[in-house]
């Protein structure tokens, strides 16, 4: 077990070397950079850039070196924990990014157990009572679920939310409590302000893992080893649940891993769309001005988040499942 | 204990599966009896109802499976401390199949061993804990009584190593060792009748033999019964001493296990029978098998479920009633106009 573990972690800072790489790729690929982006908006301003001003801007920031040499001395700074500056806020990338990353961690920490504990007793429910109306009402919302894009979803439910109770529901924050220091009464705020993205993150996810419970569950109500169970005369709620239930939750549960890309993703759109603080915004912004360091470190961040959360599922389903060997 | 006092006795059994195709007749009237101590076998070809008359006898039959008729009834016996026993008769299809009184004969009284040894054991558990599991459930033991219990029992079957065999999951065992383990189960709270369903189709030939002799020797030292699942006739003439035969849901004929073999009624037994290789007949003479296929469970034919491949067929007869169970000496009965009287 010992061993599989630190295997699987040798695993995880390759992937994250490699991600590290692929991050930063993706940003070169765009044709110019953050000088030729900023120069541009510049010019449109009315504003007169010569080309030894340009030039010297470009050795400032370190962008008339090749690609490689600008990858080993944002990697080797990574390394020591700086993530370099951001050009367009002038800031280190930390600084922009870390009193976002907290939101964005309790954002798709809440959506995720949100989807699980709505998803699992409705799917469990679902596959036990197979063909009764609940179940069929499940399955139409979670056909629904599954096929209504979430950004649509948060555009209705803001419309709705101002219609009816004539506020605006964007953001995590009242306006008095975004800039205010943490209190009581901020937390309360927050609690107030995350149902609706919490909802409209985790529905497709919820959606998807009630079909997902529901169709192992059923395979797995029609193994003879529940009908050895049963034989034996134990309680049929019992049964269930020490029995099917718990084979068919091993993946369910080990999988949570999987679940964390499209909570990025998804969140990345709705904090946009909802006006949330979190690092998808930045994400955004950072690709359209071409603003390199910090664009590649926030898909770093959002990679290294992923991936601890696979490995943190894949030692469940090792904890979980006797079958699985740690090799 | 007296050899001849009934243990179970299957009246009129009907259990049917209520599909959206239609409706599927699994058993479609059974009757036989079985006597304390007794082994009886059940045979017939693949799908005649041999699994579901199990599953019905405790009450297990999934969904959307149930038993719409018939009687079965299950006679208990109780030893009083001044040494009498005393009889109480349990009508098992009046149960509520989700009540405590049906549950606390399930793998207490009457137990079961299942066909695929592979499949039936839970995966995540250790055989331990499956076994130890059942005797909590119908004993009043603790948890280390239990698994002293469990350790022993699996000794009593032969299983190597009980002491680590106890902690091991299913998939760390062999094909045998899980049989092992599903019969140290089924027999932990000494159960009176045990149903054995094909317990051996699944295994080797030498596994098979040793398990045979398992489950004889266990019959003898713990005076149960056993309804002995089958569709192998060289098993039953081994381990049985009754033999009841299924067609299509019904039992077609019971004997016992001579009469069967030497003197066979029911037409479709006598082809079940020619359609097996014996020892000291002609290797060049062919074997028969049974011509014509098996009916569509969603349309049995009219009359004798049998009579489409019958060869002693009797048109006008045959295809219009339902038979009924003829007695041809006591304890042999057939379900065939011929023996009309
Ligand atoms: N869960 C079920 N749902 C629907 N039909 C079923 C179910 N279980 C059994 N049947 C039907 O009942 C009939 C009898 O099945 P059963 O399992 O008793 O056969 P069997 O004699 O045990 O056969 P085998 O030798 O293959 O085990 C079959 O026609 C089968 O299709
Ligand atoms: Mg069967």
């Amino acid at each position: 077990m010992k061993a599989y573990i630190a295997r699987r972690f040798l695993y995880m800072i390759l992937l994250l070397v490699m991600a590290s790489m692929v991050s930063f790729i993706v940003i070169t690929l765009p044709p110019g950079d953050y000088l030729t982006s900023y120069i541009m908006r510049l010019k449109a301003q009315g504003q007169d850039v010569g080309l030894d001003e340009e030039l010297a801007l470009r050795r400032q920031y370190g962008l008339d070196q090749p690609y490689y040499i600008q990858y080993f001395k944002w990697a080797s700074q990574m390394l020591r924990g700086n993530m370099g500056r951001s050009f367009e806020f002038n800031r280190p990338v930390w600084d922009v990014i870390q009193p976002r990353l907290g939101m964005t961690i309790l954002v798709a920490g809440v959506s995720l157990i949100f989807t699980y504990v709505m998803a699992i007793p409705i799917g469990i429910y679902s596959a036990v009572r197979q063909y009764s109306i609940g179940d069929y009402v499940f399955t139409v919302i979670g056909f629904a679920g599954v096929s209504i894009p979430n950004f649509l979803l948060a555009l209705v439910v803001m419309v709705f939310a101002y219609r009816t109770f004539g506020t605006s529901i964007g953001g995590l924050f009242s306006i008095e409590y975004v800039d205010a220091p943490w209190s009581l009464a901020k937390i309360q705020d927050l609690i107030k302000h995350l149902p609706v993205p919490i909802i409209v993150i985790g529905l497709s996810g919820t959606a998807w893992l009630i079909r997902t419970m529901r169709a192992t569950l059923l395979d797995e109500l029609h193994k003879p080893y529940v009908q050895t169970a049963r034989a034996k005369g134990l309680k049929e709620g019992k049964l269930l649940a020490k029995y099917p239930i718990r084979v068919a939750l091993n993946p369910i549960a080990s999988t949570v891993g999987w679940a964390l890309p499209g909570l990025f993703s998804g969140q990345t759109i709705i904090s946009i769309v909802l006006d949330l603080p979190t690092i998808g915004p930045i994400l955004l912004r950072s690709l359209m001005t071409e603003d390199m360091f910090l664009a590649a470190s926030t898909l770093f961040i959002s990679t290294a988040l992923t991936l601890v959360g696979t490995l943190i599922s894949d030692m469940l389903l090792v904890w979980l499942d006797p079958r699985i060997q740690y090799t | 204990m007296n050899d001849n006092q009934l243990l179970l006795k299957v009246r009129d059994l009907k259990t049917y599966f209520f599909l959206e195709e239609g409706t599927v007749h699994a058993i479609d009237g059974a009757d036989f009896d079985i006597r304390r101590g007794e082994a009886v076998g059940v045979v017939g070809e693949s799908g005649c109802g041999k699994s579901v008359t199990g599953q019905s006898i405790l009450r297990i039959v999934p969904n959307p499976g149930e038993v719409v008729e018939g009687e079965i009834t299950f006679y208990r016996y109780e030893k009083r401390d001044d040494g009498t026993e005393v009889q109480e008769v349990v009508d098992l299809t009046a149960l509520d199949p989700r009540g405590d009184e049906i549950r606390s004969i399930r793998g207490g009284e009457i137990s079961m061993v299942f066909q695929e040894p592979m499949t039936s054991l839970s995966p995540v558990h250790t055989m331990g804990q499956q076994i130890m599991e059942a005797i909590i459930l119908h004993q009043k033991v603790d948890e280390d009584e239990a698994r002293r219990r469990a350790i022993e029992m699996l000794r009593r079957v032969g299983m190597p190593q009980p002491e680590s065999t106890v902690d091991s999951y299913p998939h760390q065992l062999s094909g045998g060792m899980r049989q092992r383990g599903m019969i140290a189960m089924a027999l932990s709270c000494s159960p009176s009748l045990l149903i054995a369903d094909e317990p051996t189709t699944a295994l080797d030939v030498t596994t098979e033999a040793q398990i045979l002799q398992l489950m004889r020797d266990l019959q003898q030292d713990l005076g149960m019964a056993i309804m002995f699942i089958t569709h192998d006739l060289g098993v039953i003439a081994e381990m049985t001493s009754r033999v009841v035969v299924m067609y299509m849901g019904k039992v077609v004929e019971g004997a016992d296990v001579d009469t069967l073999f030497y003197d066979p009624k029911h037409p479709y037994t006598r082809a079940l029978l020619n359609s097996i290789p014996r020892l000291g007949h002609d290797k060049s003479e062919r074997l028969e098998s049974i011509k014509g296929v098996v009916p569509d469970p969603y349309n049995l034919p009219p009359g004798c479920p049998f009579h489409p491949r019958c060869a002693s067929f009797m048109p006008g007869v045959c295809n219009v009633e339902e038979v009924p169970n003829f007695v041809i000496e006591p304890g042999h009965t057939a379900r065939c106009f011929l023996y009309a009287d």
